[in-house]
């Protein structure tokens, strides 16, 4: 383990020896870009035959003083939140919304309590906190307020399933200028790319961002299966059923002389 | 151990996956129904999204249904135009069906309708089985001769048709008739729909007892067949992955129960296949009335919309 978690660091700490020299030469031209310098531990979530979840180490260092927030999006989409009501004694989908462009994941990690150095107008701007996310609806006509109940609701039960997080990660910093934290991708995690930022802030407002960009996608057996059955859907259908006959009539034979 | 599914994308643990395929399985092979009605509310319940339970319950029961028929077979308990003429009816209801379930999951009811049509369904069997074995064992404790077929107006349909192994002489409309109604339901429930179709060889067409296990499990092997390619074309929600774990399970378990079956008499057999129907049809209802913890709950998750 410890291995593990020193290795970055003396990555690290090997890059801050080569950016210091350019950095301050460089400091008239681009002094915002270099006030932070993040990397992952990996540029690649695979999900092959055993994966239960992932974990992703994200790794930097930041120039100057300033708190960090990180925040991880997973590929957007759409999301349609249903609210039962009872008619005759049963619980029935009555109403819905459906809401365009969410992220299907939300990890957020930040190095103190968001509200202690972030300012409000801020955090709205760049979508920083679940709450913050900007919605948008398709179709409905529903009032402001039942739009916010169907809201949290969205938020509440993406939680539930592990794609949104209940409270920031802690991003732990070591001395003045390194960092790291870790984020953990629950086993339903969708595939596509993420899009990961890191924002210094100053004084509640942002002064610099770095993207980052992760995959996670599907290999192996899991890949090869998947893309077979939606690329070609007929002959995933017929396979499945001779599968089945097959395995069927082995079973049959087998306990006959067993 | 923990196995990630790659149709349903989830992860979930083989043993689990496996214990529940031998136990239904094992109760499959002792009842002579495909076990679709225990093992679909099953997967559901472990989290498997209900489209996929769905789809990939029917193809589980093409192999189930193919041991078991096997078996049947090699004792002559096969009546195959019999077969033909309800897995005729058969292809036509489960292709209506896999249409009607996609529409119905765009609309977001699918769900609802899944477990109504179980609680429905397994109410009115559980019920009428339960009154009907328990009148079969009075009957035979009080050693009362049993009553001669009587004539109904199904006996007037044109189309007759001998069916020699089943020593009947009936309209073949009736078979292709039970054969639709059984195929929407392998369709929209996930099931094989042996428990509609052997009471309803029982006492809707008057087979011999000996002979409606056998030929129910030759026209479901077809209908789930025809449900797994039509689901896998239209809602691609068929996890190869996760019906292998299944039946791998579920061959063994139904070897077991068949020899198992053999031991226990047939009015013994319909009692308990009868509560376990009303225990399933109990526990679907409840969850239907019973207040739920969210009421609102998330359509496509996963993007599929």
């Amino acid at each position: 383990m410890t291995n593990r978690f020193f290795l970055p660091f003396l990555a690290a700490l090997g890059l801050i020896g080569f950016m210091l020299p350019p950095a301050n030469a460089q400091s008239q031209t681009q002094p915002l870009h270099q006030d932070l310098v993040i990397d992952l531990s990996k540029s690649v979530v695979e999900i092959s035959t055993g994966f239960a979840g992932s974990e992703l180490l994200l790794f930097g260092v930041k120039n100057g003083p300033g708190d960090l927030v990180i925040v991880i999006k997973g590929p957007a989409g759409d999301e349609v939140v249903r609210r039962k009501e009872r008619v005759a004694g049963v619980w029935v989908n009555k109403d819905e919304v459906t809401f365009t462009d969410v992220p299907s994941y939300y990890g957020i990690a930040s190095s103190r309590p968001l509200n202690m150095f972030l300012n409000d107008k801020a955090a709205s701007d760049n979508q920083i906190g679940e709450d913050k996310i900007k919605i948008k609806t398709k179709n409905n006509n529903k009032s402001a307020e039942s739009l916010a109940e169907y809201h949290k609701a969205l938020i509440r039960n993406k939680r539930k399933i592990g794609l949104y997080t209940d409270k920031p990660e802690t991003i732990s910093l070591i001395g003045n200028q390194l960092f790291k934290t870790q984020i953990r991708f629950p086993a339903n995690v969708p595939v596509g790319t993420y899009d990961i930022k890191t924002y210094l802030v100053r004084d509640g407002n942002i002064s610099s961002v770095d993207t980052n960009l992760l995959k996670v996608e599907k290999i192996g057996a899991e890949a090869v299966i998947y893309s077979f059955a939606h690329r070609h859907s007929l002959a995933y259908g017929v396979f499945a059923v001779l599968m089945a006959l097959v395995t069927g009539w082995l079973a049959s034979v087998f306990f006959r002389k067993a | 151990m923990q196995i990630y599914l790659p149709i349903a994308e989830i992860s979930v643990n083989v043993f689990l996956i496996l214990g529940m395929g031998g136990g239904v399985g094992f109760l499959s092979g002792l009842f002579g129904v495909g076990g679709g009605f225990l093992m679909t509310p099953l997967l559901i319940f472990i989290g498997i999204p209900p489209a996929v339970a769905v789809a990939t319950e029917a193809n589980q029961i093409v192999a189930s249904s193919m041991s078991g028929v096997l078996a049947h077979w090699r004792r002559g308990n096969v009546d195959f135009k019999m077969g033909f003429a309800l897995l005729i009816g058969g292809v036509i209801g489960s292709s209506f069906g896999v249409w009607l379930f996609a529409l119905l999951r765009g609309l977001g009811h699918l769900d609802l309708v899944i477990k109504i049509s179980y609680v429905g369904f397994l109410g009115i069997i559980g019920t009428l089985m339960l009154i009907e074995s328990g009148r079969a064992l009075l009957r035979r404790k009080q050693k009362a001769p049993p009553k001669r077929k009587t004539h109904y107006w199904m006996h007037g349909l044109p189309f007759k048709v001998r069916f020699r192994r089943s020593k009947l002489y009936i309209s073949a409309l009736l078979p292709i008739a039970i054969g639709i109604v059984v195929g929407l339901l392998a369709a929209i429930m996930g099931v094989g729909g042996g428990f509609v179709m052997v009471p309803a060889m029982i006492y809707l067409l008057g087979m011999p007892t000996s002979v409606v296990v056998g030929t129910s499990l030759f026209q479901i092997i077809f209908v789930t067949a025809n449900v797994t390619v039509l689901q896998s074309v239209n809602t691609q929600t068929v996890d190869i992955l996760l019906a292998l774990i299944l039946l791998a399970g579920g061959v063994i378990g139904a070897q077991f129960g068949a020899r198992a079956g053999n031991k226990l008499n047939g009015e013994q057999l319909r009692i308990l296949l009868a509560l376990m129907v009303l225990g399933v049809c109990g526990t679907i209802a409840f969850d239907l009335i019973a207040t739920p913890l969210d009421v609102f709950s998330l359509g496509a998750i996963g993007g599929h919309s």
